[in-house]
C-alpha cells in the first residue's frame, strides 16, 4: 500500500521478532528513573503496553508496507546464517499466507497488556508476568516470522514455558494440574516433531522452508514422506488441538487467566495450524496425501464432539463452565480449520486460514467477555451464573416449570451492553454471514465438495456432509448459552446490576469487534492475500 | 662422549614434545607442588593452596592455546611403524579442554565448601588428589595405546575414591567411597583382562595397531579378540555410569562433599566416554556391528533409568536435590552415549562422535552451574532437599534465574538455547545413522526429564515456606555462577562454538 524501502522492511520484521524478548529482558531490570511510574507494579505493566504497542506499530507498518499485488512472494526477508554445524539459518519472511497471523498476534497481544494494565492479574509479582507475556509473543511470533525448521521448532518450544507459568501462576482453580498437563502433551507432541523435522532436513539435505517448498517434495521419497508427516503432524496436531489429542485444551483454558486463555485460544493454537499449511502441504505433499482423509475424518469427529460437549455442557444443571465451553467450541472451530487443510484445495486452504484468523479474532473476544464476567460475578459456573443470586431460589412445585424456562443470568438487563458483546460473539462464533466466522467454515466445507485429485471424493463429501451438521449443532449450544446467560428475568427482591463495560474494555474489545464485523463484510482484504500465496504453495513452493 | 653413543643414545632417550603433554604435565605438577607446600604452611594460611590449584589449572588449560593446531604427537614408535603413544589432535584438545574447564570450576566450587568444613576435610590432601585426577583425566583422551588409557583410567579414578571419602568421622562419605571404590576396581579388572585378551590376539597395544590386526587375527584366537572387545569396553560403561553399572551414583554424589559430586558428574563422565569413543572408534571400527547395537541398547537403558530414578525422587526427602542431580547425570549419560552408538551404523564414525563432545561441553558447563547453586543453597539448608529451593527466587532472584536457566538447558527447552541445540545434534545423529528407535526412546525420555526439571524450576518461584533465609554468595562460588552462567548465555547466542564439533571430525 505505501512504498516502505526493502531494507526498512526488513529492521522492522527483526524488530517484531526480537522485539518482545529485548523487552522481556528489561521488563526484569528496575525500571529507570523517570520510568518508574506510581508503583514497580504499574510500571512494568506500562512497560508491557509500550512494547507491544511499539511491535504491533511495527507489524501493522509491515503490513501496509507488504506488497500486496505479490503477496505469494516472501518478503522483508532476512538470511544470516546461523549455526553452520546444524545448517540453521536465521531466515526470515512474510508473505500472505503469514502476515494476517503476525499481524493477528500483535494485536491481541497489545490488547492483552493493556487489559491487563487496567486490570492487573491476580496473583504474585506483574514482572514475571509481563515477562512472560512478552517472552509468549516472541516465540508466536518468531513461529510466523521463520522460514527454517529448526529455528521453527525454537519458535514452537518458546511459548512452552512462558504459557505453563502463566498458567500454574496466575490461573485459577486446578491450575496446576491443567499446566502440566498443557505442557507434557505439547511436548511430548513437539519432540516427535522434531524427529520428522530432523528426518526432512537430513533426507533433503536443507531445513529452509522456502528451498523445500520449492522442491515439493521431489527430493524426499514417499517413505520418508508418511513418516515425516506421520511424527510431525502428531506434533502439530496436538497444539491445534485435533480430536482425540485435545484433552489438554479445556483444562488449560478453564484454568488460565484470561490473558493466557485470550492468547491461547487467539494465537497459540495457530500455530498448529500455520505448521499444518506451511510445512506439510509444500514439503511432503505425497505423505500428506496419505494422511489427507484421515486428517479429515479426525478433524469432522472433533467438530461434532467439541458441539456434543458443549450442548452438554450448555445443559441445565450439567455444571458446566463457560471458560470450558468456548474451550470445547474451538476443538470444533480448528475441525473446520484442518478439515480445510485437509482438502489439499485452494478453497479449502484459503478457507482454513480464514477461519484461523476469524477464530482468534472471536475466541479471544468471547474469553474476553468471559474473563470480565467472572470479575463481576465471581464464577463462570453457567448453573451458578443462572441464579441471578444466591437467595434467589426456584419457585416451589407446581409453579416449577416456568420458572425454570424464565432462569437466566439476564445479563441484558443487568449489564446491557456486556450482554449485547456476549450474545455478538456468540452469534459470530456459530457463523453467522456477514461475521468473520462465516466464510471460513463455509469454504474449508465448499473444498470438502470438491477434494484435489487423489483424495477419495465420497469420503470428503461425508465429511462435508458431517461438518454441516456440525454448523447446526455448534448453533444451538451457542444460542442456548446466549439464552442463559444474557436472558431471563431479573430477580424482583433483590435487583443486583452489575458494572457494565469500562472504558479500558471498550479499548481492548472494539477493535476484536470492528475486525470481525470488517473480515465477514469484506473477506477480499484477507483472502486477496492468502490466494496466491496459497495457489503457489500447493502448486510447488514460494518464490 | 664418544660419537658412537649418539645414535643409541637417541634411540634409547625419545626426543619429548614437552609442548604437546604440557597440560597434564602442569596440572600433575601442580599437584605435587600442592602437596608438598602443604607441610610448610601454617593453618591460617591453607587457602593460599586453592589459589595455587586454580592457577595451576589455569596455566594447564592455557597451554592448549599453542597447540590449537591439533598436529603433534609424541612418544611415537620409530620411524616405519609411525604409532604414537600421545596424540595431542583435535579430540583430544577439546576433552582436555572440558576437563581442565570442570576441574577448575569444581576447584572454585571447593574453595568455600573447604573452608565451611575446615576442620573436617584436610586441605593439602584434598587439593592433591583433586590435582592429580584431573591430571590423570586430562592424560586420558591423548593416549592412543591401551596400557596408558588404563594408566590414565586409575590416575583419574583412584584420587576420586580417596575424595568421595575424605571426610572425616562421616560414615556415610566412607561407605560412599567403599561403594565406588569396590564397584569401580571390578570394572577396571574386567577392563584388564579384556584388554590382555585383545593383546594377546593381536600382538599390540597401540589403538591405530589394533584396529588393522583385529581384522586379521587367526581363527583359533577370533573368539578370544571378540572377548576382549566386549570386557574393554565394559570398564569404559561403568566410568560413565551406564546401566547396570550405574548403581554407585546416588549414593556417591550424596556421600561425597559437594563439589566433588559436580566433578564425577562432569570430569569422570568425560573420562568414562572419551575412553570409550576411542576404544570403539579407534581402536575397534571393524567391530562396529557388535558395539554398535550394544551401545544402542546401553544408551536406551541408561537414559530410561536414570530419568525414572529422578522421577522418583520426592522433594521432602534429605538430600533430594543431590540425589535429582545424580539420577539426572545417568539420564544424561544416555544421551551421550547416543552418537557414540550412531557411530556404529555411520559410514564416517568418527564425525559421528562430535555430538557427544558437544553435548559434553554443554552438559559440563551448565551442570557445573546448576551444582555450584546446590553448593550454595546447601551452605545454610544442609539437608539439601529439593523443598528447601522452594522461594529462592523471592531471596536471592539472579541466582533463581541462573538455576532456572541451568535447569531448561539440561532439560533442552527454551530460553535454554544451547541444550536444546545439541540435543538436536544428538537426535539427528541418531535420525542420520538410522536409528529411528533411539530417538523416539530419547524423545520419550527428554518429556520424562523435562517433568523433574521444570517442577524443580516451578519451585524456584513459589511463595518460600517460613522465614525465607537468605543465602550468601563467597566470591569463589560467585566466580563459579557467572562462569558457567556466562558460558550458557554465550553459547544459547551462539551455539555454533560448540556445535562445530558435531559438524567436522575431530581426528
Amino acid at each position: 500500500m505505501i512504498d516502505i524501502n526493502e531494507s526498512v522492511m526488513r529492521i522492522l520484521l527483526a524488530l517484531v521478532v526480537a522485539g518482545p524478548l529485548l523487552g522481556a529482558a528489561t521488563a526484569l531490570l528496575p525500571a529507570p528513573p523517570g520510568l518508574r511510574g506510581r508503583s514497580p507494579a504499574q510500571a512494568v505493566l506500562r512497560h508491557g503496553v509500550t512494547v507491544t504497542g511499539v511491535i504491533l506499530v511495527a507489524a501493522v507498518a509491515l503490513a501496509l508496507g507488504f506488497d500486496h499485488d505479490h503477496p505469494s512472494k516472501m518478503q522483508a526477508t532476512t538470511d544470516i546464517s546461523w549455526i553452520p554445524a546444524l545448517d540453521v539459518r536465521i531466515h526470515l519472511g512474510i508473505d500472505g499466507i503469514s502476515l494476517p497471523l503476525l499481524v493477528l498476534t500483535a494485536l491481541l497481544a497489545f490488547l492483552c497488556a493493556l487489559y491487563s494494565y487496567f486490570k492487573p492479574p491476580s496473583g504474585p509479582s506483574p514482572k514475571a508476568f509481563v515477562a512472560l507475556l512478552l517472552l509468549l509473543e516472541t516465540g508466536t511470533l518468531a513461529t510466523f516470522a521463520v522460514l527454517d525448521l529448526v529455528l521453527f521448532f525454537l519458535a514452537f518450544e518458546t511459548v512452552l514455558i512462558p504459557m505453563y507459568f502463566l498458567i500454574a501462576r496466575w490461573g485459577g482453580e486446578d491450575r496446576t494440574r491443567a499446566a502440566w498437563k498443557f505442557i507434557l502433551f505439547t511436548l511430548l507432541g513437539s519432540v516427535v516433531m522434531l524427529l520428522g523435522l530432523l528426518l526432512i532436513g537430513i533426507k533433503a539435505g536443507t531445513f529452509d522452508m522456502v528451498a523445500l517448498a520449492t522442491d515439493n517434495g521431489r527430493s524426499l521419497t514417499t517413505s520418508v514422506q508418511v513418516i515425516a508427516v506421520l511424527a510431525i503432524g502428531v506434533g502439530l496436531a496436538v497444539k491445534t488441538p485435533m480430536w482425540p489429542l485435545h484433552s489438554w485444551l479445556p483444562d488449560a483454558h478453564t484454568a488460565a487467566p484470561t490473558v493466557g486463555s485470550v492468547l491461547l485460544a487467539g494465537v497459540l493454537l495457530k500455530m498448529g495450524t500455520y505448521g499444518f499449511v506451511r510445512i506439510l502441504l509444500p514439503v511432503a505433499p505425497d505423505g500428506f496425501r496419505t494422511f489427507a482423509p484421515y486428517l479429515a475424518a479426525f478433524a469432522v469427529v472433533g467438530i461434532v464432539y467439541g458441539s456434543l460437549a458443549c450442548l452438554a455442557l450448555a445443559k441445565q444443571g450439567a455444571k458446566g463452565d463457560l471458560k470450558r465451553l468456548i474451550a470445547y467450541s474451538s476443538v470444533g472451530h480448528m475441525g473446520f480449520v484442518l478439515l480445510g487443510i485437509a482438502t489439499m484445495t485452494p478453497t479449502g486452504v484459503n478457507g482454513a486460514l480464514f477461519a484461523n484468523i476469524a477464530h482468534g479474532l472471536i475466541t479471544g473476544l468471547l474469553f474476553f467477555l468471559v474473563g470480565a464476567l467472572k470479575d463481576r460475578t465471581g464464577t463462570t459456573d453457567l448453573d451458578t451464573l443462572c441464579l441471578p443470586s444466591p437467595d434467589h431460589r426456584p419457585a416451589p412445585s407446581g409453579t416449577a416449570a416456568p420458572t425454570a424456562s424464565l432462569a437466566g443470568a439476564a445479563l441484558y438487563a443487568r449489564a446491557p451492553r456486556l450482554g449485547g458483546l456476549l450474545a455478538f460473539g456468540a452469534v459470530a462464533s456459530l457463523g453467522l454471514p456477514g461475521l468473520a466466522g462465516f466464510w471460513g467454515e463455509m469454504l474449508a466445507l465448499f473444498g470438502s465438495f470438491s477434494p484435489a485429485a487423489g483424495l477419495s471424493r465420497p469420503a470428503f463429501l461425508t465429511y462435508m456432509a458431517i461438518g454441516a451438521f456440525g454448523t447446526l449443532l455448534t448453533a444451538a449450544y451457542m444460542l442456548i448459552v446466549v439464552r442463559r446467560v444474557c436472558m431471563g428475568a431479573v430477580p424482583q427482591q433483590t435487583p443486583t446490576t452489575l458494572a457494565d463495560v469500562h472504558g479500558y474494555e471498550f479499548a481492548a474489545w472494539t477493535p476484536l469487534v470492528t475486525l470481525t464485523v470488517l473480515a465477514g463484510l469484506w473477506p477480499r482484504a484477507l483472502l486477496g492475500l492468502t490466494d496466491p500465496a496459497v495457489q503457489q504453495l500447493l502448486a510447488g513452493g514460494t518464490r | 662422549m664418544s660419537a658412537p653413543a649418539q645414535p643409541l643414545a637417541q634411540s634409547l632417550v625419545q626426543s619429548v614434545d614437552w609442548l604437546a603433554i604440557a597440560p597434564p604435565t602442569i596440572a600433575a605438577v601442580a599437584a605435587l607442588a600442592v602437596l608438598v607446600a602443604d607441610l610448610f604452611l601454617p593453618e591460617s594460611r591453607k587457602p593460599l593452596l586453592g589459589w595455587t590449584s586454580v592457577a595451576g589449572l589455569t596455566a594447564a588449560a592455557l597451554m592448549l592455546l599453542p597447540l590449537l593446531d591439533g598436529d603433534r604427537s609424541t612418544f611415537c614408535l620409530p620411524a616405519p611403524a609411525r604409532a604414537c603413544s600421545y596424540t595431542a589432535d583435535h579430540f583430544t584438545l577439546v576433552v582436555q579442554f572440558l576437563v581442565l574447564g570442570g576441574a577448575l570450576l569444581t576447584a572454585l566450587l571447593s574453595m568455600t565448601s573447604l573452608g565451611d568444613e575446615r576442620r573436617r576435610i584436610p586441605a593439602g590432601e584434598y587439593w592433591f588428589l583433586l590435582l592429580s585426577s584431573a591430571a590423570g583425566a586430562a592424560l586420558l583422551p591423548a593416549s592412543r595405546d591401551l596400557a596408558t588409557l588404563v594408566v590414565a583410567l586409575e590416575v583419574a579414578s583412584l584420587p576420586a575414591f580417596a575424595l568421595v571419602g575424605i571426610r572425616h568421622g562421616d560414615r556415610r562419605s566412607s561407605e560412599a567411597a567403599l561403594k565406588f571404590f569396590l564397584s569401580s576396581v571390578t570394572a577396571t579388572a574386567v577392563t584388564l583382562l579384556g584388554i590382555s585378551f585383545v593383546y594377546a590376539s593381536t600382538g599390540t597395544l597401540y589403538l591405530t595397531q589394533v584396529a588393522q590386526r583385529v581384522q586379521h587375527v587367526d581363527g583359533q584366537l577370533h573368539t578370544l579378540a571378540q572377548t576382549g572387545v566386549v570386557l574393554t569396553l565394559v570398564g569404559f560403561a561403568f566410568k560413565t555410569a551406564a546401566v547396570p553399572f550405574h548403581f554407585w551414583v546416588p549414593d556417591t554424589y550424596v556421600g561425597a562433599p559437594l563439589p566433588i559430586a559436580a566433578y564425577l558428574s562432569v570430569v569422570g563422565k568425560a573420562v568414562g566416554f572419551s575412553g570409550l569413543i576411542l576404544v570403539t572408534v579407534v581402536a575397534f571400527p571393524s567391530y562396529a556391528d557388535a558395539w554398535g547395537p550394544a551401545l544402542a541398547a546401553l544408551a536406551a537403558l541408561t537414559m530410561t533409568v536414570g530419568n525414572a530414578g529422578a522421577l522418583r525422587q520426592r522433594a521432602t526427602r534429605a538430600y533430594s536435590a543431590v540425589r535429582l542431580l545424580a539420577w539426572s547425570s545417568v539420564g544424561q549419560a544416555g544421551y551421550l552415549l547416543v552418537p557414540i552408538a550412531a557411530a556404529g551404523y555411520s559410514e564416517d564414525p568418527r564425525k559421528a562422535i562430535g555430538s557427544t563432545v558437544a553435548y559434553a561441553l554443554m552438559y559440563a558447563a551448565v551442570n557445573l552451574g546448576a551444582f555450584a547453586v546446590a553448593a550454595l543453597v546447601g551452605r545454610t539448608k544442609s539437608l539439601n532437599r529439593l523443598s528447601d529451593y522452594r522461594g529462592l527466587y523471592g531471596t536471592n532472584p539472579v541466582t533463581a534465574l541462573l538455576l532456572a536457566f541451568f535447569l531448561l538447558c539440561l532439560a533442552g527447552l527454551p530460553p535454554g538455547v544451547i541444550g536444546l541445540f545439541a540435543k538436536v545434534t544428538v537426535f539427528s545423529a541418531a535420525v542420520d545413522a538410522g536409528l529411528g528407535w533411539l530417538a523416539v526412546v530419547m524423545a520419550v525420555n527428554v518429556v520424562i526429564a523435562l517433568f523433574y526439571y521444570l517442577q524443580w524450576t516451578a519451585l524456584l518461584f513459589r511463595a518460600p515456606e517460613g522465614a525465607p533465609a537468605r543465602h550468601r554468595l563467597p566470591a569463589p562460588l560467585t566466580a563459579a555462577l557467572a562462569l558457567t552462567g556466562a558460558l550458557g548465555v554465550v553459547l544459547s547466542g551462539a551455539p555454533q562454538l560448540v556445535l562445530r564439533f558435531a559438524a567436522t571430525g575431530l581426528f
